[in-house]
């Protein structure tokens, strides 16, 4: 709760205003916060990270999932702060290393949804190596990215999806290393569900988050968002809703991209928001592994599975 | 019991499957690779799993990820790969996880010389993380005991939640001895056991030992780890009446239990003024040199440690008092030599060090006797 509010209603600091336990009562969303955390989030005020945590929490609910079966691990930065509102196992490891961690967990626990929660810098710079490993591996693993173009919690770097030319506090004069497409270097590096949106269609991620975690293989959600704080600032963006505004005007559904004459398509600067890749053939890797546990000690795979686990 | 001729880095993945790892992560690196090569193919068949990681900071993160989902974890690597894993390290001991590093070390600095010995990681195996913990090294002198101190290291690792470094060099990884293993069945390590319920479990409360249990991910404990400063419960804090407690807590738990943790063989003659301290390889030739001088009719104290951190303070200050001259023979520049000195005083310290990847010879140390 910010101190604006707290001094309207005349509440010191860890009051909330009255209604929030009915809040929680009535919400099912809430309810899958943690109620023991000491809210509020470290996020700032208009941040989309919210948005993306709200569409987790409703996709592992629309697919019935118990908390204690879904584990999620995330590295370092304001995205990475996410699980520990969640009431669910929750592990906050170092930078960039969340896959590689989620990857021990995954093979001890090949029942449990394990979901790693990484932001642009986190996955794909200092993290890069684990992120296209685990995608070439296809371990059961949904990654979430959540990409704003920045590094926001050390105070607005360049990062390696800051578009070309982009200002930041460490390019001061323009961006001039071309971004990363998230989404299409996890296709190449072998995930077997990709899917992007952004935070202003909330509704579509947690669609593409519930399609990612219900798959067995390595699935991606990219969701697109922003930092008014930094990279807002620094680049004359606007306000918080004009940078959720411009997620909405600067992106395409893929129905709508395909149906575009090629040169179009191949002029096109919008996000395009869909699901991307698909490939159910893979085999995913504690599955394999089980057949070769199996195949060793000469049991069947269920068998094997069981006698390997605790 | 057979008697079976193997190396010390394959006695070191057999004392790992005895004590009950089921997951090795690693990546391969001179000369540590054979501890991979048998548990990759040694734990399939007893249901355990093995992965090579990308790189040795994934290995680490890994190790730590499946001992959180319960399986007990080793990972193998030598200095370069060594210095890669400090990051995750400091997280596990952050974290209070328990899992087993190996360190075949190798001559360095950098790359170095990957198939000749040293014993150069000594201090790196203490400080190479940032920031104040405690941490466990285990140095062994043979290829039985390198299997031995494979056990005992997931003994302690569990029972004091941390991580266990177990210290030994290319000399005692590379060497081929014929040894007896005892029956894995009969290996006894300990583990943890979570008596709370979910909703009263703090997994890093305070506790008599000063070791809160640690519960295994998915089996109803739903609670946060995080490498940051944390509450009792996990939560990241700033407050110094959460982070002194934590302090307090983890830099004195391993000193509550030294005379469990501290692992060493004193062979000490009546009336010696001469001592000899040593470890890993060159305890070998510590042992030797000890040999030659009482032929000689000279009369020698000889310690060896295989507990190497916390360093053995109380044991190396009494054997001050009773000598005059310590000797502390080290493939390295003088790096357990400083701690000696620290307790003993730099008068009677006299070290004997190669960092070139020979090893110290006996006539080396016999020299240092002289004089």
């Amino acid at each position: 709760m910010s101190d604006v509010i707290r001094e309207a209603h005349g509440l010191n600091e860890g009051e909330f205003l009255e209604p929030r336990d009915k809040w929680f009562e009535q919400n099912e969303t809430l309810q899958k916060l943690r109620k023991n955390k000491k809210f509020p989030t470290i996020w700032c005020p208009g941040c989309g990270i919210g948005v993306v945590m709200g569409a987790l929490i409703r996709a592992i609910d629309h697919l019935g999932l118990k908390n204690d079966n879904v584990a999620l691990v995330a590295g370092i930065g304001c995205t990475a702060r996410m699980p520990v509102y969640m009431d669910y196992n929750t592990l906050h490891t170092t930078h960039g290393r969340a896959l590689a961690f989620a990857t021990g967990l995954k093979i001890a626990r090949p029942d449990m949804k394990i979901i790693a929660i990484m932001g642009d810098g986190d996955a794909l710079a200092i993290g890069g190596n684990h992120f296209i490993h685990a995608a070439r591996r296809n371990l059961g693993i949904t990654a979430l990215v959540v990409n704003n173009a920045i590094y926001g919690m050390t105070g607005g770097q360049y990062s390696p999806t800051t578009p070309l030319g982009g200002k930041a506090t460490t390019a001061p004069y323009g961006n001039i290393e071309p971004p990363f497409p998230v989404c299409e270097l996890a296709i190449a590096a072998g995930a077997t569900y990709v899917a992007r949106s952004t935070v202003f269609h909330a509704l579509e991620l947690d669609k593409f988050l519930t399609e990612a975690i219900s798959k067995d293989g390595f699935s991606l959600v990219e969701a697109v968002s922003y930092c008014h704080t930094t990279y807002g600032r620094l680049n004359k963006l606007g306000t918080a809703a004009d940078m959720m505004r411009a997620l909405k005007d600067n992106s395409i559904s893929k129905s709508a991209f395909d149906k575009l004459p090629e040169e179009e398509k191949i002029a096109n600067t919008r996000i395009v928001r869909g699901m991307l890749h698909q490939n159910d053939s893979r085999c995913e890797y504690t599955s394999r592994y089980a057949q070769i546990l199996a195949q060793v000690q000469n049991l069947d795979v269920a068998e094997a599975r069981r006698a390997g686990g605790i | 019991m057979t008697v079976k001729l193997m190396q010390g880095n394959e006695a070191i993945a057999l004392g790992a499957i005895a004590a009950g790892c089921r997951f090795c992560a690693g990546y391969p690196i001179t000369p540590s690779t054979e501890v991979a090569e048998v548990l990759s193919r040694e734990l399939p068949r007893v249901g355990g799993m093995f992965i090579q990681m990308e790189d040795e900071i994934a290995s680490m993160a890994a190790i730590i990820g499946a001992r959180v989902g319960g399986l007990k974890s080793i990972t193998a690597t030598s200095g370069p790969g060594f210095s890669l894993m400090q990051e995750n390290i400091g997280y596990a001991a952050m974290t209070e996880i328990p899992c087993v590093i190996v360190d075949v070390q190798r001559l360095g600095p950098s790359t170095g010389q990957p198939t000749s010995a040293s014993q150069g990681d000594v201090m790196q195996a203490r400080w190479g993380t940032h920031g104040d913990h405690p941490i466990i090294a285990l140095s062994p002198v043979s290829v039985r005991n390198a299997f031995d101190l494979t056990v005992r290291a997931f003994d302690i690792s569990e029972k004091f939640r941390t991580p266990v470094i177990l210290l030994t060099d290319e000399v005692i990884g590379h060497m081929r001895e014929p040894i007896e293993l005892p029956d894995f069945k009969s290996v006894k390590t300990a583990g943890q056991v979570v008596l709370e319920n979910p909703e009263d479990y703090k997994a890093f409360r305070n506790t008599a030992s000063g070791v809160p249990p640690l519960a295994v991910f998915g089996t109803g404990y739903r609670y946060h780890i995080t490498g940051m400063f944390h509450d009792e419960v996990g939560f990241p804090t700033q407050r110094l009446d959460e982070i002194d407690p934590w302090l307090e807590r983890v830099n004195s738990k391993l000193e509550k239990h030294l005379d469990e943790i501290t692992l060493f063989e004193e062979d000490y003659q009546k009336g010696a003024k001469i001592a000899i301290l040593s470890y890993g390889a060159s305890a070998r030739t510590a042992r030797h040199a000890v040999k030659q001088a009482r032929a000689q009719g000279r009369k020698v104290n000889l310690l060896t440690l295989f507990t190497i951190w916390p360093f053995p303070e109380k044991q190396v200050e009494a054997l001050g008092y009773c000598v005059d001259r310590i000797i502390v023979p080290e493939m390295n520049l003088g790096q357990l030599a400083f701690e000696v000195e620290r307790i003993a005083g730099r008068k009677k310290v006299r070290h004997v060090g190669l960092a070139n990847g020979e090893m110290v010879t006996p006539q080396m140390v016999l020299e240092k006797m002289e004089g």
